[in-house]
């Protein structure tokens, strides 16, 4: 093992401390190290959007970060999504409900992206979904089941605001 | 809300754990004492290999063993991977090595395997492996293979000719010599990887406890996957499993048996400890299956009417390197080309060439996508020489609804009759133009023009052989919990399989989807298998889930009437139970009779039934079932970079009865995108050394959802004659008229500036230089 250094980072609302190589791959920390393996890898050159995961809030590549980057930072991953074990979230009811995964593959890097999105972005086009979306290759759906369950899930988030 | 009704979307049983991040992909396995795996690869197209020294590389801390075919060779029965499927065509054997023996022949192939703690290790330890080269001279293009004097793709092989074979029938000398027009075209076809977002891996864990050996792999075909590993190793099939866990997209490549997974295997079996290897980008890139070129020179015969009166030309086709799966592809591409028309005669030559690149295979449409542009081009050159509307020249030809079932002179590549079952294709094509609007194009593209935008609409028509036979079995089975569990042979990597499997059985069985289970994909459930392709789980594993099913059911009704006291046709079974109809406290569940008839010491079985609750359905059916579909595309140029925006699409698809329509609209709206990438992005480069350039997805592009226009559908449903539930096959129609349709827009788009197109992909620049061309035209006439 090479040099390694002790980060303290959360992850899904839970702290973790835990010594890490400093060439660690931080995808490869949250899948291999953590256990979190919701966190996939298509492309381990920042293409393909699969590994997106939310860093203090922001999506970011977890394929081109290493974990020591990590160090002191909150993460969300596709893991930490749903409410709770008997509950998905609004997006995640959407993406089932509008047919927006075969595979489910690029699934976690959409969901996390779109979430982030949606955020910012509570009432978009579909063209403004398309482009929240340019950075997350899916080989299976043609986009249209997700863009479609991305603006049916900004309608569902802004109805559960409404209350 | 009322239950969703036949055809209608219930949600899919995949979902909940690939949207919660608890899938289980090949990757995600992790077990006890597992070390990870990487490849030394070749870096040249063609090379002899002088020495390997990997003193360093095993001196290396936490390396456990490199493995050269040498090491391979003790535990192996064939140091070879014979898995090209059947065929009198070929004129030589050149099956991949398990790893590269004396020399390589295409940039990616393995040399060694590296087995350390962990991939990082594993990667470090590869690059130390000293490989000393000869480099040879490679080659990249097909046709030059087959030239005299041309290098030879293996040092030591005869040739660069794999195979060749004619396709046609009827007296084609005949139908050109008689004819009013002939019309000739060169054609380039050119497709790329598959890209499956999830690349290829593997997780071998041999058990001594059970002599066993499992291979968890990210593969299409487990069976196969099996018994090619068994010959190889020879090992019995009881002393081995292969086993898919969840598949992150296959669309072909995955079907193919890899020299990896063998290496994994041996590493598992030398060092007694799990060995995982999981691909990265760049090897799939290089070592994963491709489709690549194809060059075809065709001309068309037809009378004064446009009425088609031959086709004749010749296909070389680039097979790569080895032989992994046979001559399907350009055989599959060869036999559409003539499907959706009447055409009364036909010849094509086709050879198969080697070149130093990674050997080809299908991707998503198999051949069937060239097949089809290859027609549709030609027809479009008929129209314009004539002077025909292009969609009427098609229904001219077009085989007439009343002549179903159609019996063409074609055979499958396994001496099948190619016989069209049913459908109406002027009917699809009309309710395509129809919602596209072709007929009041030409005024919006008049009006375009005259605001300096160039617009243009096009069309395809295509036919696709569905459901590849001859079977796919399923065992259904009710055990003491009352549960339904359901095993097929099927292999499930996007395409709701366990969905559909799910629903077919339960709609026999009680109705309720949470009491049934699916296991697929696992070579020790069930003793045979086929796989995942060629659009075929729906047929062959559908009909066998809706046959066993019933059997079962039968069995059910005639056991609870024996203990109901109460006549079989009075019962009903609902949810997890059988009662008797208006008479519900009268009652037994499933599980009870699963109970009864699984037997007990000294005791009769009820009703005199055979034990168990259970039937294995092997449907057998050798015909192919043939799906239909036209496109319409409408795209826009820009004039000024030679940009395609992809403005309206629009296909009309007829795939049997749907047993669930917002999934068939995800199979085809999937495979549109693909064919879009094929039309206007895909491009897998090599130079002429054969190294690829294209080898990240920066250089290599995918359709990304920008692009992507929304793709609307127009359904028709003529179920067919051929198996029970009266379905076709859906996975590949989207991929297969979609770069014709896109090319045909493109060219009209461009009639200004006379441009003729015969190629896929077709690119910005490539674009820019027909505008040219026709602007230099232009100006020389005046």
């Amino acid at each position: 093992m090479g040099e390694t250094r002790k980060i303290i980072v959360t992850v899904n609302g839970t702290r973790h401390e835990a010594e890490v190589e400093v060439r660690y791959l931080l995808a490869d920390f949250l899948r291999h190290q953590l256990g979190l393996t919701g966190t996939h890898l298509g492309c381990e050159h920042g293409v393909c959007g699969a590994c997106t995961i939310l860093f203090d809030g922001r999506s970011a590549r977890s394929c081109l970060m290493l974990a020591v980057q990590a160090n002191g930072h909150e993460i969300l991953t596709v893991e930490g999504i749903a409410p709770g074990p008997d509950k998905m979230h609004p997006l995640q009811e959407a993406f089932r409900d509008n047919h927006g995964l075969q595979c489910g593959f690029c699934t976690p890097g959409m969901l996390t992206t779109l979430i982030e999105f949606l955020r910012d972005n509570p009432d978009p086009t579909e063209q403004e979904v398309r482009v929240a979306i340019s950075g997350n290759l899916c080989r299976c759906t043609g986009y249209q089941g997700i863009v479609a369950a991305a603006l049916d899930a900004a309608k569902r988030l802004q109805a559960a605001k409404r209350g | 809300m009322p239950p969703p009704g036949p055809g209608e979307y219930r949600g899919r049983i995949e979902d909940p754990p690939l949207l919660r991040g608890t899938a289980q992909f090949v990757d995600d396995i992790r077990l006890p004492g597992m070390l990870h795996a990487a490849f030394v690869r070749s870096p040249l197209g063609h090379a002899a290999i002088r020495a390997v020294d990997a003193a360093a590389a095993r001196a290396l801390a936490g390396v456990h063993a490199v493995l050269t075919r040498a090491d391979l060779r003790p535990h192996l029965l064939s140091e070879f991977l014979a898995v090209g499927l059947p065929s009198p065509s070929y004129k030589q054997e050149v099956d991949r090595p398990a790893l590269a023996g004396d020399d390589v022949a295409h940039v990616g192939e393995p040399v060694a395997i590296v087995v350390a703690e962990s991939r990082y290790l594993a990667e470090d330890a590869a690059a130390l492996v000293e490989v000393d080269y000869e480099e040879l001279p490679a080659v990249a293009d097909c046709r030059a293979a087959l030239k005299p004097g041309a290098p030879r793709v293996h040092r030591n092989g005869p040739h660069n000719l794999v195979a060749e074979f004619d396709m046609g029938y009827g007296d084609v000398a005949a139908a050109f010599a008689g004819a009013a027009h002939v019309f000739h075209e060169s054609i380039w076809q050119h497709r790329g990887g598959s890209h499956s977002i999830e690349c290829r891996g593997d997780v071998a864990v041999y058990d001594p406890l059970e002599d066993r050996l499992t291979l968890w792999s990210s593969t299409q075909a487990p069976h196969a996957a099996m018994r090619a590993l068994g010959a190889m190793l020879g090992r019995d099939e009881n002393r081995l499993r292969v086993v898919t866990p969840d598949v992150g997209g296959g669309f072909g490549p995955k079907l193919v048996f890899y020299p990896e997974d063998v290496a994994t295997s041996v590493a598992a079996l030398i060092l007694r400890r799990p060995v995982k290897w999981i691909e990265d980008r760049r090897e799939h890139f290089t070592a994963t299956t491709q489709e690549r070129d194809q060059f075809w020179e065709v001309e068309i015969a037809v009378d004064g009417a446009g009425r088609i009166l031959g086709l004749r030309g010749a296909l070389i086709h680039d097979h790569g390197a080895y032989t992994a799966r046979g001559v399907n592809v350009p055989y599959g591409a060869a036999q559409t080309v003539t499907l959706p028309y009447v055409v009364p005669a036909y010849r094509l030559e086709v050879k198969l060439a080697l070149t130093n690149k990674v050997p080809v295979t299908p991707v998503r449409g198999a051949g069937q996508p060239q097949g089809a542009f290859v027609m549709e081009r030609l027809l479009d050159r008929v129209a314009r020489e004539l002077g025909i509307d292009r969609a009427e020249l098609r229904r001219r030809n077009l085989v007439p609804p009343e002549r179903m079932p159609y019996a063409t002179p074609l055979k499958t590549r396994g001496g099948i009759p190619v016989v069209l079952d049913s459908g109406d294709y002027p009917k699809c094509q009309l309710a395509v133009l129809d919602r596209a609007g072709w007929d009041s194009f030409p005024a919006r593209q008049g009006a375009a023009r005259a605001k300096g935008r160039y617009i243009g609409i096009g069309l395809a028509n295509f036919v696709e052989g569905t459901g590849r036979g001859p079977f796919e079995p399923v065992t259904v089975r009710i055990g003491p919990s009352g549960k339904i569990h359901v095993y097929s042979g099927a292999a499930a990597m996007g395409q709701s399989t366990k969905t559909m499997l799910a629903d077919l059985v339960a709609e026999q069985l009680g109705g309720d989807r949470a009491n049934v289970t699916v296991t697929t994909g696992d070579s020790a459930a069930i003793s045979l298998g086929i796989g995942g392709f060629n659009s075929r789980q729906a047929v062959m594993a559908g009909s066998s889930a809706h046959v066993a099913a019933l059997k079962v059911r039968e069995k059910a009704l005639m056991v609870a009437g024996h203990l109901l006291e109460a006549a079989a046709e009075d019962l009903e079974i609902a949810g997890a139970e059988i009662r008797v109809k208006g008479a519900p406290t009268m009652r037994i569940s499933l599980a009870q009779i699963a109970i009864a008839l699984a037997g007990a010491p000294g005791f009769m079985l009820p009703g005199g039934a055979a034990p168990g609750l259970e039937a294995t359905e092997h449907f057998v059916v050798d015909a192919m079932t043939y799906a239909n579909g036209t496109a319409v595309a409408e795209v826009e140029i820009d004039i000024e970079t030679g940009a395609v925006a992809i403005k309206r699409f629009v296909m009309a698809h007829d795939c049997g009865r749907a047993l669930d329509r917002t999934i068939v609209d995800g199979q085809i709206i999937g495979g549109v995108a693909h064919g879009i990438g094929n039309a206007l992005y895909e491009w897998m480069g090599f130079d002429d050394n054969c190294q690829p350039v294209t080898a990240t997805f920066a250089e290599y592009l995918l359709i990304t959802a920008p692009e992507m226009p929304q793709i609307e559908l127009v359904h028709q449903e003529s179920p067919t004659p051929l198996n029970p539930l009266g379905v076709k096959g859906v996975g590949e129609s989207g991929v297969i008229p979609a770069a014709a349709a896109i090319v045909s827009a493109i060219e009209d788009a461009l009639a200004p500036f006379g441009a003729h197109i015969a190629q896929t992909p077709i690119r910005p620049a490539e674009i820019l230089a027909l505008i040219e061309a026709g602007r230099r035209r232009h100006a020389d006439s005046l």
